[in-house]
C-alpha cells in the first residue's frame, strides 16, 4: 500500500513540476494545486496508511490507526484551498490589467 | 494561569474580525486598531516579565498535556520577539493611518495587517512544528492580500512571483513535516528534540534538517533571496515596512529555533552549509545594495545583508554569537521598519524612486533627512545606536569560535551598508534643491511622529542595552542548553 502510494506521490510531483514550469498562469496555479495533493498523500503515507483500526473506542479494540496525519491533512487542505482561490483571483486580475496570461510577457512589465 | 500566552495571537486575530464589520467607518477602524495594538504591547511586556519570574511558561490548549496536544511556549527569546514585533507593528500601523489611501482602507487594509501580526506572533510562540506551519500560512496569506491590495500592473506581476515562490516553499515545509513525522512520530518541538537526541542525527534526519533549512532560507531570504527585492520594493511604504520588519525575521527566528533546539547535532550542516549560505547572502546583498539606484531596491538589499549577518551568529554557534544575533534581530526589526517608512515617505514626497532623480531634500524636509542619517548610522552599527551591540557580540562570538572569515565578511558588510546608505543620504538630501519651498508636498507632524518614535526606539535599544541584557542572556541560555526548554515542556518525561 505504502509502496504504491509513494510512487503515486512521485507521479503527482512530476506532473506538478511540469505544470509549474510552464508559462501559462493558469497552468502554474493548477500545478500548485496538484503539488499540494501530492504532499497530502505523502503525509498520509508517512503516518502509516492502512495500519490499525478506526480510532474510536466503541467501534474497535486497538491497535488504532494514527489519527494525527488526517488532522494535519485537513488543515493543509484548507490552507491550500485558500491559497489556490487567492491565486486564481490574482491571475484573473493580472490578466485584466496586463492583457496576458503568459509569465514571460508579465515578467517584462517589471523590467520597464 | 498562563492563558496570557495566547493573547499576542488571539488579540490581533479578533481585532481583525471586528474590523471587517467596521468597514463603513474608517475612523472607528482606526480607534479599535490603536487600542488593540496598545494592549498588545502591554500584554507582550507582561509576558516578558512573567517569563523572567516563572521561567519558561507554556499553555496546553484544551488541557492536552505535551507531547499529545498543541501548545504555545513562552521563553525569553519568543517573548522578546513578540514584544519587538508588537511595538514595531504598532508604530507602522499608526503611520499607515495617515498615509494609506482611502480606497485601500475601505478594502480591508487594517484587518489584514492585523492577521499578519497574528501570524507573526503565533509563529514566535508556538511549540509545535505543524502549528508553526499554520502560523506561517496565516502570516503569508495576509501578506499575499497586502502585497496585491491596490493593484497596478507591476505590483500584480511581482505578487504573482512572490506568491508562487511562497507556495512552493510551503510545500517544502509540508514535505519536511511529513518526513519528520514519519521518522520521529511526533510534532512537539521539545519531543522531537528528545527523540532526535536519542536516535542520533543520522543521514535521514540530517536530510530532513536540510529540507527545513531550505524552507526557512526561502522565507528568510537567506541565500534564496532572489524573490525578495522585487516584492519588497513594489508595495507602498507601510506595507513594505511591515514585510521588511517582520516576515524575514520570522524565518530567521524559525531557523534559530530548529537548529538550536532540534538539529544541533550535525556540525557540518550548521557550520559549513549555514555558514556558507550566510556568506553568500551577505556578498549578494552587498552587490545589490551598491548596484541599484532605486532607493527601494537598495533598502531591500539591506534586508538581505542583515539576514546574512544574523545567520552568522547561528553558524558560529556559541553563546556570545547567539546573544549578538538576538540583539541584532531586535535591532533589525526596528531599524528596517524605520528605513522602509522613510524610503516610502521619500518616494511619496518626491514621486521619484531613483537616487539620481532626487537631491537637496534636506532643505524641504530636515527632520526626515536627519532621521535617515540616524538610520544609516544605526544600520552600520555605530555606537551607541542599536546595531552596535548586536554586531559587537557576534564579533566576540566569532573570535571565540575562531571563525575569522565569517567575522571579516560580517564586518566588511557593515562598510558596504554604510556606503549604500550614505549614497542615498548624500544624493537625495544634499545638493541643490529640486523642489520649491512653495510647491513641496506637506509632510505633517502626525506622519513624522511614528517615524521619529521608531528613531527614538533604535537609540533607546542601543543606550538601554544594559536593561535588555538579562532577557537576552536568558534567551541565549535556553538556546545553548536545549535541555532547559525540554524540561520545561515535558517535565519528567524529558529527563
Amino acid at each position: 500500500m505504502e509502496f504504491h502510494m509513494t510512487i503515486l506521490v512521485g507521479i503527482l510531483v512530476t506532473v506538478a513540476v511540469y505544470l509549474l514550469l510552464s508559462r501559462n498562469m493558469v497552468r502554474i496555479i493548477l500545478g500548485t494545486a496538484v503539488l499540494s495533493h501530492a504532499v497530502h498523500l505523502l503525509l498520509i503515507t508517512m503516518g502509516g496508511a492502512g495500519e490499525g483500526k478506526v480510532p474510536l473506542l466503541r467501534e474497535s479494540e486497538g491497535p488504532y490507526a494514527d489519527a494525527l496525519p488526517q488532522a494535519l491533512i485537513l488543515t493543509a487542505i484548507v490552507i491550500s484551498f485558500a491559497t489556490t482561490a487567492l491565486l486564481l483571483v490574482l491571475a484573473y486580475r493580472t490578466y485584466e490589467e496586463s492583457g496576458s496570461d503568459n509569465m514571460n510577457t508579465i515578467r517584462r512589465i517589471d523590467r520597464e | 494561569m498562563n492563558n496570557i500566552l495566547v493573547l499576542p495571537m488571539l488579540l490581533p486575530l479578533l481585532t481583525g474580525f471586528v474590523l471587517f464589520f467596521l468597514r463603513p467607518s474608517v475612523k472607528a477602524q482606526k480607534i479599535v486598531s490603536i487600542l488593540s495594538l496598545l494592549s498588545l504591547v502591554a500584554v507582550s511586556v507582561r509576558i516578558l516579565f512573567k517569563v523572567r519570574e516563572d521561567g519558561i511558561i507554556r499553555l496546553d490548549f484544551g488541557g492536552w498535556e505535551p507531547p499529545f496536544g498543541i501548545l504555545f511556549v513562552g521563553d525569553s527569546f519568543s517573548a522578546l520577539m513578540v514584544l519587538t514585533a508588537s511595538a514595531v507593528s504598532t508604530l507602522v500601523i499608526a503611520y499607515s493611518f495617515t498615509s494609506t489611501e482611502r480606497r485601500m482602507e475601505n478594502m480591508f487594509f487594517y484587518p489584514f495587517a492585523f492577521f499578519l501580526v497574528a501570524g507573526v506572533n503565533g509563529s514566535f510562540l508556538t511549540g509545535d512544528m505543524f502549528n508553526l506551519f499554520v502560523c506561517f500560512e496565516v502570516m503569508l496569506l495576509a501578506s499575499y492580500v497586502l502585497i496585491t491590495l491596490g493593484g497596478g500592473k507591476v505590483r500584480l506581476a511581482e505578487s504573482m512571483k512572490y506568491i508562487a515562490i511562497n507556495v512552493v516553499a510551503s510545500w517544502f515545509f509540508l514535505v519536511a513535516l511529513a518526513f519528520l513525522y514519519g521518522t520521529v512520530g511526533t510534532l512537539n518541538m521539545a519531543h522531537i528534540s528528545v527523540r532526535v537526541a536519542e536516535a542520533g542525527q543520522g543521514p535521514l534526519l540530517s536530510a530532513i534538517a536540510v529540507v527545513f533549512l531550505i524552507v526557512f532560507a526561502l522565507k528568510a531570504g537567506l541565500f534564496l533571496y532572489f524573490w525578495l527585492p522585487g516584492s519588497y520594493s513594489s508595495p507602498p511604504g507601510p506595507i513594505a515596512a511591515l514585510f521588511a520588519a517582520l516576515l524575514t525575521k520570522v524565518g530567521v527566528y524559525a531557523m534559530f529555533r530548529t537548529f538550536t533546539l532540534i538539529f544541533y547535532h550535525d556540525e557540518f550542516i550548521i557550520q559549513t552549509i549555514i555558514g556558507t549560505m550566510a556568506v553568500l547572502t551577505i556578498i549578494g546583498g552587498c552587490l545589490g545594495a551598491i548596484a541599484y539606484t532605486d532607493i527601494r531596491q537598495i533598502a531591500s538589499y539591506n534586508v538581505i545583508i542583515a539576514v546574512g549577518f544574523m545567520i552568522i551568529g547561528l553558524a558560529v554557534f556559541n553563546e556570545e554569537a547567539f546573544k549578538g544575533s538576538v540583539f541584532y534581530l531586535i535591532h533589525d526589526m526596528v531599524i528596517k521598519a524605520l528605513l522602509f517608512l522613510i524610503v516610502g515617505a521619500m518616494v511619496y514626497l518626491t514621486g521619484k524612486t531613483k537616487i539620481t532623480e532626487m537631491s537637496g531634500l534636506i532643505r524641504n524636509y530636515p527632520v526626515l533627512g536627519w532621521l535617515l542619517f540616524l538610520t544609516t548610522l544605526g544600520l552600520a552599527g555605530i555606537p551607541p545606536l542599536s546595531g552596535f551591540i548586536g554586531k559587537m557580540y557576534v564579533g566576540l562570538g566569532a573570535v571565540e569560535g575562531g571563525n575569522y572569515f565569517l567575522l571579516f565578511i560580517g564586518f566588511a558588510s557593515s562598510l558596504v551598508v554604510l556606503y549604500s546608505m550614505l549614497r542615498i543620504f548624500m544624493n537625495c538630501f544634499w545638493g541643490e534643491t529640486i523642489i520649491n519651498r512653495e510647491d513641496q508636498r506637506l509632510f505633517p507632524a502626525r506622519r513624522l511622529i511614528p517615524i521619529a518614535l521608531l528613531g527614538v526606539l533604535t537609540v533607546g535599544i542601543g543606550v538601554g542595552a544594559q536593561a535588555l541584557e538579562p532577557f537576552v542572556s536568558d534567551a541565549v541560555r535556553v538556546m545553548a542548553n536545549p535541555d532547559l526548554y525540554i524540561d520545561a515542556i515535558l517535565g519528567e518525561v524529558g529527563s
